[in-house]
């Protein structure tokens, strides 16, 4: 395919330089691209279709009622990632998840932190994923978030930066390795010219993870994987991981907790003790003794196994403090402080709404910034200012005036873009990276992670529920032969 | 392994053997009808009554003419046994017990269901007809195949394969009972004219005519026929057969003792049956209801036992 009128102006492309040349080390990624034509590419993405179609490869979207299997968006060409890059990436990645354990554990004992003014007091007592219920803990390990899913972009002046941390109950990983997969079935002369690192290690890294975690030293210990059921919309990625640990994929009524304070799960021979639960649903919804008492998706007594320290549970009930966006622009003084060490990947520029002389320069510039909630995800209530009407930005602004505490603002970042198979052509499409990091007695970065794609025109909006597509993301270690 | 999933897997087998059932059913008839001099209306009524729809039908249909009874078997996507319905519940229990399924099987159950619906047209096509039908219902084969060579045979498969016989061995009791009432004596006039075709229409119908011929060798009729279909252990579809196949399934499970002694009823009854004198006394109805019965208290050990508890 020609890519000579790829239009570059003003973008950071991934695979291309603002010459419309490939990026030193991606000459036969672009050279394949060129040689293939829209047809063969075409039938290389209805293969992949067809095959998504059969594996059964599929999302959820709560606003479609009833259709609870949407297919996997995908795009078959790579996202193209140079090792030697990669290496720092995960080295910053490490160090950040490190610190944010530490700072976890920190709040909910000792509070050194806020005693020595790194951050304010206020920032714990109006979180609202601090569970008191957590304070005194000291979960194995020392680890509180044990599964990350972090979200990175690379704005138009190249650099890497943290957009924000998951550390609640991260999605994602399943679709990563099914991608993988796709491109080897759908593309496979794509892998001729080069040496890309594998993805097959995460589920043998999982299960090493959550076995450090384990309230009693087994070999085999019985780590299951608590899930909402089928119609959450993340159902597939459970059932996918549960089949890789060889977990049993669990739901909250499947699981009692006995007097003894031990979990147990019910099968056809009785009740078996479980001892390590990869949880996939909310804090809030863990255990309708102590949160919600309303839930009927979780475990009544699962706190209190976890507290008596009977049960694992990654992640630990309470980590989400950390996934607040305010507590996020913390994160490089927390790296400082916790590790004396110089972050390695910035943070995104941002503003705290809750500082009244910062407030009121986002109150100003609201058309040049992007206004988060401090407290969701999946990319719901953004506002990104240069692209909203005023009627959206002065609802923004009241909001942010009656809830200081529940917004921050960051500079946008035009996200760096990579060529994407279009209706008749390539084009440059909006990109993100999430990789997944692991932390229990040892800690694993993937090799490169899920690259989300805004498959309209010079959207940035990626997630996949709001017409976001994927890519396989290729960390590549060097040539062939 | 968990409850939930056994519930999952004995209900997966269930229904993936309705789905082919009701395909069976449909296909077979269809191609009788070719057969028959004049059309004989009665034939679809037959169908209706053998799957035990006639509350849900009529109410709706009014009358059980070739198009509606097909479209109720079919596509209806109110007949909960309907072969669409049926395949959408296989694939949501295995949705819910992927972990267990050999990914392949999990793909093909997937493409059984995509066929399905996407194609529920030929099924109202008397040309395509045929070639839909057989394709789902090898699809079915493919599926069972699949889990018998790829699966564990452990607990797991156990439950599906009980889920599986029982449904198989409600199928051939409804098929027997809804033939006796038209072929045995007594029955419809118009019927007996052609009973040699109706009975090998019942064998065909469990796919069980080759291995009537090579078993029993007298060309199909009355008392043979209904002695093969229930005591000729040999023959897959045969009662007999399915109650020997869920024993040996039991037999591997954990805290088997109530579900065995409720089969050990149901297979002894089978057994000492005396289907001469139970047609001579014009009994056979009764005793069809005592089996069905027994096969309902057999899926209610199971599942007081391993899913209820």
């Amino acid at each position: 395919m020609n890519l000579d009128r790829y239009p570059l102006a003003g973008l950071y492309d991934e695979l291309l330089t603002p010459q419309g040349r490939a990026r030193p080390g991606l000459e036969r990624m672009l050279t394949t691209l060129q040689e293939l034509s829209y047809q063969e590419l075409a039938a290389c993405r209805s293969d992949a279709e067809q095959a998504i179609a059969t594996m059964g490869i599929t999302f959820t979207v709560y606003s479609e009622a009833g259709n609870i299997d949407r297919q996997w968006p995908y795009d078959v060409i790579p996202r193209p990632i140079l090792h030697s890059e990669w290496k720092q990436v995960e080295r910053g990645l490490v160090q950040r998840l490190t610190a944010l354990n530490l700072f976890i554990g920190d709040v909910y004992n000792d509070q050194r932190i806020i005693r020595d003014q790194v951050v304010p007091a206020q920032l714990l007592h109006t979180s609202k994923n601090f569970r008191k219920e957590c304070q005194g803990m000291k979960p194995a390990q020392g680890v509180w978030a044990h599964i990350c899913g972090t979200d990175l972009v690379r704005g138009s002046d190249g650099v890497m930066y943290v957009l924000e941390d998951n550390l609640r109950v991260p999605s994602g990983v399943s679709y990563m390795l099914e991608n993988r997969r796709l491109t080897k079935l759908a593309f496979p002369e794509l892998f001729e010219n080069y040496s890309v690192r594998r993805l097959g290690g995460y589920a043998i890294h999982l299960f090493e993870t959550l076995n450090s975690i384990s309230p009693r030293p087994l070999d085999y210990p019985e780590i299951v994987v608590l899930t909402p059921g089928i119609y959450n919309s993340a159902y597939f990625e459970h059932s996918f991981l549960a089949r890789q640990l060889g977990a049993e994929l669990v739901e909250g009524t499947d699981l009692v907790v006995g007097d003894d304070d031990c979990v147990y799960m019910k099968t056809i021979a009785g009740l078996a003790p479980v001892d390590v639960v990869y949880r996939r649903i909310d804090d809030l919804f863990l255990d309708p003794e102590v949160f919600r008492n309303d839930s009927v998706l979780g475990v009544p007594g699962i706190m209190r196994a976890w507290r008596n320290g009977k049960v694992g549970l990654a992640n630990a009930p309470g980590a989400g403090v950390a996934d607040d966006k305010l507590v996020y622009t913390y994160v490089p003084d927390m790296i400082r402080y916790y590790l004396d060490e110089d972050p390695l990947l910035p943070n995104v520029p941002s503003y705290r709404c809750d500082d009244d002389q910062q407030r009121r320069h986002v109150l100003a510039n609201l058309d040049k910034l992007v206004l988060k909630p401090a407290n969701e995800s999946g990319g719901y209530g953004i506002v990104i200012g240069p692209q909203a009407s005023r009627a959206t930005l002065a609802q923004v602004a009241q909001r942010i005036k009656a809830d200081p505490r529940g917004y921050i603002a960051q500079l946008p970042v035009n996200l760096s873009t990579v060529p994407t198979l279009c209706d008749g052509r390539i084009e440059p499409r909006h990109v993100d990276l999430r990789p997944f990091v692991l932390q229990g007695d040892d800690s694993y970065v993937t090799a490169g992670g899920l690259t989300r794609v805004a498959l309209t025109p010079g959207s940035l909006i990626v997630n996949s529920s709001q017409g976001g597509g994927s890519k396989d993301t290729w960390v590549i270690a060097g040539g062939r032969n | 392994m968990l409850s939930r999933v056994a519930e999952q897997l004995y209900w997966f087998g269930r229904h993936i053997e309705r789905a082919e059932n009701s395909a069976r059913l449909v296909a077979v008839n269809a191609n009788l009808m070719l057969d028959l001099p004049r059309p004989f209306q009665r034939i679809w009524a037959n169908v209706i009554d053998i799957s035990g729809s006639n509350d849900l039908f009529y109410p709706s249909y009014g009358k059980a003419d070739e198009d509606c009874v097909l479209q109720f078997m079919l596509s209806d996507e109110t007949n909960p046994s309907s072969m669409l319905c049926c395949v959408r519940m296989a694939r949501d229990n295995a949705r819910s017990s992927r972990e267990i399924l050999p990914p392949e099987a999990w793909e093909t159950i997937n493409e059984l269901y995509l066929y399905v619906r996407d194609n529920a047209v030929l099924g109202t096509d008397p040309g395509e007809r045929l070639g839909y039908l057989q394709r789902v219902i090898r699809y079915c084969q493919q599926v069972t195949g699949m889990l018998f060579g790829s699966m564990g045979h452990g607990s797991a498969y156990s439950f599906k394969r009980i889920g599986r016989n029982l449904e198989r061995a409600d199928m051939s009791t409804r098929i027997i009972d809804v033939g006796c009432v038209n072929l045995l004596p007594g029955g419809d006039d118009s019927a007996t004219a052609y009973a040699e075709l109706l009975w090998l229409n019942i064998l065909n119908s469990l796919g069980s005519y080759q291995i009537y011929r090579q078993h029993v060798k007298v060309r199909p009729y009355g008392e043979d026929v209904v002695e093969f279909l229930f005591k000729y252990v040999d023959a897959p579809r045969s009662v007999l057969h399915c109650l020997e196949e869920i024993r040996t399934c039991l037999l591997r499970l954990p805290g088997n003792e109530a579900p065995l002694q409720t089969l050990e009823l149901a297979r002894n009854r089978v057994k000492a049956a005396d289907i001469a004198q139970l047609l001579e006394q014009d009994n056979l109805h009764g005793f069809i209801d005592e089996v069905q019965l027994g096969l309902g208290n057999i899926h209610a050990q199971v599942e007081r036992v391993w899913f209820r508890y």
